[in-house]
C-alpha cells in the first residue's frame, strides 16, 4: 500500500515518542489554521492574536485570571490523565465537577453557618466524594459489564448538568436574587482563602499539590509502576497477574474525585455561589490540556495555563466582535494536529 | 388508534436525526474504523445546512454544501487513522471538539434566525385511509423518506452484495480480505467519507426539520447517543431504525408529559434519553458478556500490511 516508487513510508509501532517541538508545531498550525477563519470573517488575526495574548498574559489583573481558570484545568486535566494513562477514556470530567460543587454546595445549604475549619474541610470532602462516585458510576458498567465508558461518561455529563439545572432554578435559588438561577452567596466561612485583592485562591495550592503527588505516586510506587505497565502493554499486564478492574475502579475514582475537587474549589473561590452553567466546559479542554502535556503531571501545570489563558484571551477578543468560541475552536485544531503530529516519532522513511 | 399514529410520528420526528448518524456510524465501524466525531460532525452539519439555506434558499444546494463540508472532515478523519494509523479514539475526540468550536463560531451571526419551509413533504394522502401507516406515511419530509431509502439501500449493500461481503471482510479481518485481493484501504476511506456525511447528514435534518432554528450546541448529545445506538443495533441497519424510532419516542415522550403539565421537573424528564442510553448499553453488555455483541472483529485496530512487531 505505501510502495510509491522511490521511497515507502513505514510506521514503527515500537517507535520513540515525537520529540517536544512537534507539540509547539501542532499548537502554531492550529493558531494558523484558526487565522484563516478569522480572516475569513474579515478580521485581521495578528491584531486578534495580540489582543487574546494582551489580555490574557499582558496585565496583572489577565495573568492572575489565567491562573484562576488553570486551576480547574489543572485538577481535571490530571484526573483524565490518570485513566489515559490505562487506556480508560474519560470524558466525564465536566460532569464529575459538576457533582463536586453540587455537593460542596448542598454543605452550605443544609448545614449553613458551620465555622470555617468545619465547612471548608467538609465541602472538600463531599465535592471530592461526589466526583468520586460520578466518576466510579463510569467504571462499574465499564468493569462488569464491558460497556464503553466514553458514551457513559459523557451522558453523565448531560445528567449532571440537568441536575445542576433542576437546583439552582428550583429548590437552591436564592429568594432574594431576583429570579437569578444561582443559589444564595456563600459567607466568608465557606470561602476558600484568596491571595491578597486578586481572585487567586487556595484551589492552586490544591491542584499543585494534587500535580506533586500523582507525579510521586505514579513514579515511585507500585500502583503507579502497574499502571504504567497496563498502558504500556494491556495484554501482557493481564498475563503478568495485575487486576486491571481494580485498577480501571481506582483510576476512575481518582479521576472523578480530582474533578470533584476542582468544582468544589470552583464555587467556595471564585464564583461563591452555585450558579447556572458554573462550568464553560473545563472538563472537555482538560482532554486537551492532558494530552498535549503527554499525560505528564508537571506538563499538566504548564498546559493548564496556557489554555486557561486560553479562555481568558478568548473573552477578551469579543471587543472585537468575535465570539469567545474562538477559544474552543483553537483548542479543538490544538488536538487535531497534536494527533497528526504524535505519528511523526514513529514514521521512518526508507529510499529505495 | 389516533394515539399511536401521533405518537408514531413524532418518534419518527425525533429519531430519524439519529438514525441518520447510526446509520453513517455502521457504515463507519464496518470498515473497522471507529469514528468517535459524530457529535461534531452532526454539529458542523447543521451550521452547514443553517448558512447555506439562510443565504441561498435552495434545498439541494445546501444538501451539497453539507455532503462537501461533512465529507472533507471525514477524509480528515480516515488520513489520520488510516494513512498515519493516529489513535482513532483521540481523532474522533478533537473531531468532536473541533466541530463544536468551529459551528459555534461560525454560527454566532444566524444564532436564533428560523428556516422556514426548508423541506418539502411528500404528500400521499390517497394512503389517509390505510389505518395507523396510512396517516404517517403520507405526509412525510424528504429527509424521513431518504432514511428509509437509505435504511434499505445499506441492508441490500451489506448482506445481498458481494461488496458488501467484502465490506464485513475488511472489518473483520483485514489480512484475509488483503490476501484475497480487496482493497483495504480504499474500502476504509470510503467508508469514513460516506460515514461522515450521513452524520453530517443527521445534522442537518435536525436543524432543517425537527428545530429548525440553529442553537449553539444544540444536538445535545445526539452524537454520542447513535453511538450507542450503533452497539444497539448490532451494527445492523434494520435495527438501527427500530432502535432509533424507539429513542425518538422516548424523547418525545419526555416533552409531551412537561406540556401536558407533569408534576415531574422538567430537567428530569429531559434526563431520559441520556439514562436510558446508559441502560441500554448495560442492558446490552450484560447480554452479550459471554457471546458475540455482532461488532466487527477488527474494529479500532488500524491495518498495516507486513506488519513487524
Amino acid at each position: 500500500m505505501n510502495q510509491r516508487g522511490k521511497f515507502r513510508l513505514e510506521i514503527d509501532p515500537s517507535g520513540k515518542e515525537s520529540p517536544w517541538w512537534v507539540t509547539v508545531l501542532a499548537v502554531v498550525l492550529a493558531f494558523g489554521l484558526v487565522a484563516v477563519f478569522i480572516a475569513a470573517t474579515g478580521k485581521n488575526p495578528g491584531a486578534v492574536y495580540a489582543k487574546m495574548l494582551g489580555g490574557a498574559f499582558g496585565t496583572e489583573f489577565g495573568l492572575t485570571e489565567t491562573l484562576v481558570k488553570a486551576i480547574p484545568l489543572m485538577l481535571c486535566g490530571l484526573g483524565v490523565s490518570l485513566a489515559y494513562r490505562i487506556q480508560v477514556w474519560n470524558i466525564g470530567a465536566e460532569g464529575q465537577f459538576v457533582a463536586g460543587a453540587l455537593a460542596a454546595t448542598a454543605v452550605t445549604i443544609y448545614l449553613p453557618g458551620l465555622p470555617f475549619w468545619i465547612a471548608l474541610p467538609l465541602m472538600l470532602t463531599v465535592g471530592m466524594l461526589a466526583g468520586a462516585v460520578w466518576g466510579l458510576f463510569t467504571a462499574l458498567p465499564k468493569v462488569l459489564f464491558n460497556v464503553n465508558e466514553l458514551i457513559i461518561s459523557l451522558m453523565l455529563n448531560y445528567v449532571a448538568l440537568l441536575a445542576l439545572d433542576f437546583f439552582v432554578f428550583g429548590p437552591w435559588r436564592d429568594p432574594a436574587g431576583m429570579n437569578f438561577p444561582g443559589t444564595r452567596p456563600f459567607t466568608a466561612e465557606e470561602s476558600l482563602p484568596v491571595l491578597g485583592a486578586t481572585r487567586l485562591h487556595f484551589g492552586l495550592i490544591l491542584g499543585l499539590l494534587a500535580v506533586a503527588l500523582a507525579a510521586a505516586f505514579v513514579k515511585t510506587t507500585r500502583w503507579g509502576y502497574e499502571l504504567r505497565l497496563i498502558g504500556a502493554n494491556p495484554e501482557a499486564a493481564r498475563h503478568a497477574g495485575i487486576n486491571i478492574r481494580g485498577h480501571i475502579v481506582v483510576v476512575m475514582l481518582l479521576s472523578g474525585g480530582l474533578a470533584g475537587i476542582a468544582g468544589m474549589a470552583e464555587v467556595s473561590g471564585v464564583t461563591h455561589r452555585l450558579l447556572y452553567g458554573i462550568s464553560p466546559g473545563y472538563g472537555y479542554t482538560a482532554i486537551i490540556v492532558a494530552w498535549i502535556a503527554r499525560l505528564n503531571p508537571f506538563g499538566i501545570v504548564v498546559s493548564a495555563v496556557l489554555f486557561g489563558g486560553l479562555i481568558v484571551g478568548g473573552y477578551s477578543v469579543q471587543t472585537l466582535g468575535l465570539p469567545s468560541s474562538i477559544s474552543s475552536l483553537l483548542q479543538g485544531s490544538v488536538l487535531f494536529f497534536l494527533i497528526a503530529g504524535s505519528i511523526l516519532g514513529k514514521v521512518r522513511v526508507r529510499w529505495n | 388508534m389516533e394515539l399511536i399514529t401521533q405518537l408514531l410520528i413524532a418518534a419518527m420526528a425525533a429519531g430519524t436525526p439519529l438514525l441518520f448518524a447510526t446509520l453513517g456510524g455502521i457504515l463507519v465501524e464496518r470498515s473497522g474504523i471507529i469514528q468517535l466525531g459524530t457529535e461534531g460532525l452532526m454539529l458542523m452539519g447543521a451550521v452547514t445546512a443553517a448558512m447555506t439555506f439562510l443565504a441561498t434558499a435552495s434545498l439541494p444546494l445546501t444538501v451539497l454544501m453539507v455532503l462537501l463540508v461533512t465529507g472533507l472532515m471525514g477524509a480528515f478523519h480516515a488520513f489520520l487513522t488510516v494513512t498515519l494509523r493516529a489513535n482513532q479514539i483521540v481523532s474522533g475526540l478533537a473531531m468532536t471538539l473541533f466541530g463544536a468550536g468551529l459551528s459555534a463560531y461560525l454560527g454566532k451571526k444566524i444564532t436564533g434566525i428560523p428556516l422556514q419551509g426548508a423541506v418539502p413533504k411528500i404528500d400521499l394522502g390517497w394512503l389517509d385511509p390505510v389505518p395507523i401507516l396510512g396517516p404517517v406515511l403520507g405526509h412525510l419530509d424528504v429527509f424521513t423518506w431518504a432514511s428509509l431509502v437509505l435504511v434499505v439501500l445499506m441492508t441490500l449493500y451489506l448482506y445481498h452484495t458481494s461488496w458488501g461481503l467484502h465490506l464485513r471482510a475488511v472489518g473483520d479481518n483485514p489480512a484475509t480480505a488483503d490476501v484475497m485481493g480487496i482493497r483495504v484501504q480504499v474500502f476504509r476511506y470510503g467508508c469514513v467519507i460516506l460515514g461522515s456525511m450521513l452524520m453530517g447528514l443527521g445534522g442537518a435534518n435536525l436543524l432543517m426539520v425537527f428545530s429548525p432554528t440553529w442553537i449553539e450546541g444544540m444536538t445535545a448529545g445526539r452524537g454520542w447517543i447513535a453511538i450507542a445506538l450503533i452497539i444497539f443495533a448490532r451494527w445492523n441497519p434494520l435495527y438501527a431504525l427500530a432502535a432509533a424510532y424507539f429513542f425518538g419516542l422516548l424523547d418525545s415522550l419526555g416533552f409531551r408529559l412537561q406540556l401536558a403539565g407533569s408534576p415531574i421537573p422538567p430537567y428530569f424528564l429531559k434526563m431520559i434519553p441520556y439514562l436510558l442510553t446508559i441502560a441500554v448499553l448495560i442492558f446490552v453488555g450484560w447480554r452479550t458478556k459471554h457471546k458475540l455483541s455482532g461488532s466487527p472483529m477488527a474494529l479500532g485496530v488500524p491495518y498495516i500490511r507486513e506488519q513487524r512487531f
